[in-house]
């Protein structure tokens, strides 16, 4: 797929195996598909991306980030938060909103069905 | 929980069968959270498709480790105790590889026989042994799938191209919050003596999810 190919050149830290990038977690897969998407759309550019990828780790070392790799995702994440935010795409505020939220919904969701965001008992997003 | 399509005393109980250990609802991690913050408001205003995500990640569902599953079944086909560890306690002989998930959860391990196969089924995609199966495939979340799996097993299978005979039983096992399934397919004749590398390589995610039946690859016979 050459839209990851294009960002696996400008930003070769991504977890990779011989044959692509590689995830923990699910969420990590879908954080890694926005920021394909958003570049797409062209919200940023990759070395724009790879840029504000290495600031956001080197924040987090100096906060004592272990950066073991593990963490990897969790820096890609706020990459996308700070970059959305930057944009213009997004306020913090909403996303924080949003965040409590769909937290909301999943706890009034019972296990088994899809958690929907409409299943906001405050419904206030 | 699990549902046998033998005795089907209760029909609609599938409806209602997420009671038990249900009522306290679900949880997202930190991370799953905001991660679904961000792609609701970028979707809401026009900055992401939602199929698109999909497809991008679709591209990768097979990406987490769902060799890591194929070498737990390939390692049970070979090793008996481990199998008798595996089939006693999937979660900590997943553990001997250093699979595992972070919340706590447990993994079942279900065997299939001659006699009974066995299938899993949830409409969450944290209800999936991630650690092991990789990310879950998207028909594996869709309604349509849990819902015929449930009630109609053997044509879940067909729709797979896997025809069980009359006699085996089949038995569907609903994933829940504490419990995550993995199925133990059948070694596949005409693989005595192979390496336990060479019988990973006949053990498909679909097997283990009780879709598929593990086979020998084109080519490798």
């Amino acid at each position: 797929m050459s839209a990851a190919a294009a960002a696996l050149a400008a930003v070769p830290t991504i977890p990779c195996d011989a044959t692509g990038p590689v995830f923990r977690e699910p969420w990590e897969a879908q954080a890694f598909a926005m920021a394909l998407a958003l570049h797409e759309r062209g919200l940023f550019t990759w070395p724009e991306w790879a840029e504000a990828l290495s600031g956001t780790i080197r924040e987090a070392q100096a906060a004592g980030d272990p950066d073991t790799g593990e963490t990897y995702y969790a820096h890609w994440l706020a990459t996308l938060e700070k970059l959305v935010v930057r944009k213009g795409a997004a306020t913090q505020e909403r996303l924080h909103r949003l965040r409590d939220a769909w937290d909301r919904a999943a706890r009034a969701t019972p296990h088994g069905s899809p958690i929907d965001l409409a299943n906001d008992p405050a419904g206030t997003s | 929980m699990q549902h046998d399509d033998h005795d089907h005393d209760h029909p609609h109980d599938h409806d209602h069968g997420h009671h038990h250990d249900h009522d306290h609802g679900s949880e997202l991690s930190e991370a799953a959270l905001r991660v679904r913050a961000l792609e609701t408001v970028l979707v809401e205003k026009g900055y992401v498709d939602p199929a698109a995500l999909d497809l991008i990640v679709e591209t990768y569902e097979t990406k987490i480790g769902p060799r890591n599953g194929a070498r737990i079944v390939a390692r049970a086909w070979s090793d008996p105790a481990f199998r008798a560890r595996l089939l006693a306690d999937g979660t900590a002989a997943a553990a001997e590889f250093g699979f595992g998930g972070r919340q706590g959860e447990h993994m079942k391990v279900v065997e299939n026989r001659p006699d009974l196969h066995n299938l899993v089924v949830c409409t969450l995609c944290s209800c999936y042994p991630w650690p092991v199966l990789g990310l879950p495939p998207v028909w594996y979340k869709s309604a349509p799938f849990r819902s015929k799996a449930v009630i109609d097993p053997r044509g879940v299978l067909g729709d797979f191209g896997v025809t069980l005979p009359a006699s085996t039983k089949i038995r569907v096992w609903d994933s829940t919050a504490e419990m995550r399934y993995l199925v133990l397919p059948m070694r596949p004749a005409g693989t005595e003596g192979w390496s336990e590398e060479r019988l990973a390589d006949c053990v498909t995610r679909d097997s283990m999810i009780g879709t598929g039946l593990a086979r020998i690859p084109e080519g490798a016979a």
